[in-house]
């Protein structure tokens, strides 16, 4: 690309272009389908934590008026789930299994229908496996903790996290013949229809989905779920559009968490700083199934934030009674950097440091992990000198506190495609992925309307629709601007020099690794006899490459330090371990931030355009922002208090006690 | 089955359906209104707001049938407002499925006081989740909606 200063389109605060319809009530999600003869239909959920089925009885709700299909064991079609399961299994592994569902003229109907299903359950006990651990490692550890001089080692444990989404899984299924038309709330279309293709022994061609709005992914949209075979299923039997969406308390059962983990750390060091061990086992529920998201990589940031000659990192999967986890914004690496940032501030005030000197002094210019030098070596450091030039320590009482992070994924990857088709003075835009809040839509029509020299209004914009798309990626890993922007500029210079419109996304570069990377500091307030935290301020800074649009940006941000404020503070699924009952799976118990909990976000922008990385210069930002949140407040709220709070959510009690 | 007349975005509109049918879902099913978005179904989240007599209500928790003779405005009946111009400029919102919900509380909150404080944009904003974090922004866009001339 050109020099920033000389650009049009892109690095301009342009409005999301669906801003209209989505502030009128006219943009349009899954569940907001209404077509003719529609039924909906809803999902009869196990009691237990570990059952078999001994016995099912829908006649009553067979029986019942406006009810058109019903299914369970007895009938649905063998359908293979998660790792060893069913999509109706008779081993019923956790609250809210998936046990039959129906599809009825309105959804107060299929619930009535529900009641009328009589089952018998045997239970069965309820135990924890753990599996092997997986481990990663390089240097020698053990030599490594000879050489350090000084040593921190903790346990830190973060807590089961519920993704609600607003708007809950749910889709509309149609069939014209043996075609099926699933209109679903997915981040992964083209993932998506490959699933249900598979699942149900169609041919890819004849499954069409579609996505033009979607309220909320954060990770467990990335899958294909039981809810859209089950909805196809019951269309196919009632010969009727059927729509299956989500209660809420269903949506924080069944269809993903953020995992626990347990993690014991090890860190060593000279009594300059330098590090010379990194040791972590760390323990990850998992829940009943391996539900098909990535699995958390928790050890990732512990090979590659600092440079250590001597890791050894391992996962131990823990599988249990309880709904399958799923990835949640940054999977792993938000959870494992509450562990490696309060350590690395605990490290730094036993040796009297820094913070950020400590950091320093670990400074990664390579990715030890795959060895290969960083595109951008210095953006960390950059991100550093951002929050420092923000943050000056204060005389008045309260805390501050910092942490970095690293993020493996925003670089982007083919496969990911775009096709551009000029018209009428103007050019469409053809992209096979979706729009999941981000500003996807926006951001890559800005990028077209670059390369074509176009006013943006020029420019429209068709996404979230497989059919006659191209390829499109699975929003997930902030990875699909930097996945895509580089097929739509390769697609706007074939358009533009009078070929056919198509462009693809060149691999990342062999020889170095693409990384993002941040920091970020908090500033808190707590109250020593109510144990509450008030965190008065954030200062983020993040390398996310070239910014394409400065307001979608700072939403980002601001969007993902508000969640980590959540997680940091005030969310946690609680489970009765007697019952396996999640008492909270509701937006009442289970408490998001809210208004007026939003600290003062400030963004120290940084434009860092990382052209080695890939033909955009970009690089993603969806999660970055979450990760080094937790740790910064924990590092405050110990600055504050002398408290060291080691167990995510920082909770009232823990500040008390 | 019982047939309720109802004045909404200030039309008469007449549907037939069983009395413990919500409010949110006659909008919704009935009138296809989908606007208003069902979230959480229990008066948790604010997704659903709407005005009765203009106040703000969650419709999830109003049965439909008591809302007979009433007036109801939901997303659709606002057009061009001041509020949904400062949503869309100053990026309130992400997904966009709680930001019906989000307008309709600080609308029922600008019909009675045109420019407010404030406090008094965080109090009716007290009762509306938003899952992306927009909330910086959203508080942003009722600022700006505030100084517009043609909020009230």
């Amino acid at each position: 690309m050109k020099r920033d200063a000389e650009l049009g389109a892109v690095g301009k605060p342009h409005p999301r272009l669906e801003g209209p319809d989505k502030v009128s009530g006219r943009a349009r999600y899954a569940c907001d389908l209404r077509l003719p003869r529609q039924l909906y239909a809803r999902v009869l959920r196990c009691p237990l934590p570990h059952a078999r089925l001994s016995r099912i009885d829908t006649s009553r709700a067979e029986g019942l008026r406006a009810v058109h299909a019903v299914l369970s064991s007895a009938n649905a079609p063998e359908v293979p789930w998660y790792d060893t399961s069913r999509l109706f299994d008779r081993e019923l592994r956790f609250v809210g299994e998936e046990v039959a569902a129906v599809a009825a003229e309105s959804e107060e109907i299929a619930e009535d229908a529900l009641r009328l299903i009589a089952v018998d359950y045997e239970p069965l006990p309820v135990e924890e496996k753990a599996g092997k651990p997986d481990v990663r490692q390089r240097g020698d550890i053990a030599a490594g903790f000879r050489e350090a001089q000084v040593v921190i080692e903790e346990t830190y444990t973060t807590q089961t996290a519920l993704h609600n989404c607003l708007e809950p899984h749910g889709c509309t299924a149609v069939w014209e013949g043996d075609a099926l038309t699933l209109y679903e709330s997915t981040q992964g279309i083209f993932a998506v229809r490959e699933e249900i293709a598979a699942k149900l022994g169609l041919s890819e061609e004849r499954v069409r989905v579609v996505t033009e709005h979607m309220g909320g992914g954060f990770g467990s949209k990335q899958i294909a779920w039981k809810h859209s075979v089950i909805a196809a299923l019951l269309a196919r039997q009632s010969g009727r559009a059927v729509q299956l969406v989500l209660e809420r308390d269903a949506e924080n059962l069944a269809v993903g968490n953020r995992n626990a983990t347990r993690q014991h750390l090890r860190l060593g060091a000279k009594r300059d700083g330098t590090l010379t061990a990194i040791e972590v086992s760390a323990r990850v529920e998992q829940g009943a199934y391996l539900a098909g998201g990535e699995a958390s990589d928790v050890t990732g940031t512990y090979l590659t934030l600092y440079r250590c000659p001597n890791v050894r990192a391992e996962q131990i999967q823990v599988s249990t009674h309880r709904g399958p986890a799923a990835a949640f914004r940054a999977p792993g690496y938000a959870e494992a950097n509450f562990a490696l940032e309060s350590a690395m501030d605990e490290l730094a005030r036993k040796l009297g440091m820094d913070p950020i000197e400590l950091r320093l002094r670990n400074y990664a210019e390579v990715d030890q992990d795959q060895r290969k030098p960083y595109t951008s070596v210095d953006s960390l450091r950059k991100c550093y000198q951002q929050i420092r030039g923000h943050f000056q320590k204060s005389a008045k009482k309260y805390g501050i506190g910092f942490a970095a992070h690293d993020w493996a994924a925003g670089a982007g990857h083919p496969p990911a495609e775009a096709r551009v088709e000029m018209a009428n003075g103007g050019a469409r835009l053809v992209i096979g992925a979706q729009d999941i809040g981000t500003g996807t839509r926006t951001a890559l029509a800005q990028i077209a309307a670059e390369e074509l020299k176009l006013p943006l209004e020029k420019i429209i914009v068709s996404i979230g629709d497989t059919r006659d798309a191209p390829y499109g990626p699975t929003s997930a890993g902030s990875s699909t601007l930097a996945s895509l922007a580089p097929a739509v500029r390769a697609a706007a210079q074939a358009a533009k020099a009078g070929r056919e419109g198509l462009g693809k996304r060149a691999p990342n570069p062999k020889h170095k690794s693409v990384r993002t990377c941040g920091a970020q500091c908090a500033e808190v307030e707590v109250d020593s006899e109510t144990g509450e935290v008030t965190v008065l301020r954030i200062v983020a800074a993040h390398d996310c490459g070239r910014i394409v649009n400065p307001l979608l940006v700072d939403s980002q941000i601001s969007g993902g330090v508000t969640q980590a404020l959540g997680f940091a503070l005030t969310e946690e699924r609680i489970v009765d371990a007697a019952s396996g009952v999640v008492l909270n799976a509701n937006l009442e118990e289970y408490k998001l931030p809210t208004a007026g909990d939003v600290p003062q976000i400030t963004h120290a922008s940084l434009s860092l355009p990382d052209d080695e990385a890939n033909a955009a210069g970009i690089k993603g930002v969806g999660e970055p922002p979450l990760i080094p949140t937790a740790a910064a407040i924990a590092n405050a709220v110990f600055d504050a208090t002398g408290i060291r709070v080691r167990e995510l959510p920082i909770s009232r009690e823990k500040l008390i006690r | 089955m019982e047939t309720v007349r109802l004045r909404v975005n200030r039309a008469e509109r007449s549907i037939t359906l069983e009395p413990r049918r919500t409010l949110l879902d006659a909008l919704r099913t009935d009138l296809g209104l989908t606007g208003a978005k069902k979230a959480c179904d229990m008066g948790n989240c604010g997704a659903c707001t709407v005005h009765l007599e203009g106040k703000a209500v969650y419709a999830c928790l109003v049965l439909a049938i008591d809302c007979a003779g009433r007036e109801v405005t939901t997303i659709e009946g606002l057009e061009n407002d001041a509020l949904q111009r400062a949503f869309v400029e100053a990026d309130a919102f992400q997904c966009g499925f709680c930001t019906p919900g989000q307008i309709m509380s600080l609308k029922a909150l600008f019909n009675e006081t045109p420019s407010p404080n404030e406090a008094q944009i965080m109090r009716a904003l007290s009762g509306n989740l938003c899952r992306c974090g927009a909330y910086r922004n959203i508080v942003r866009a009722a600022r700006i909606a505030a100084r517009s001339p043609s909020a009230a």
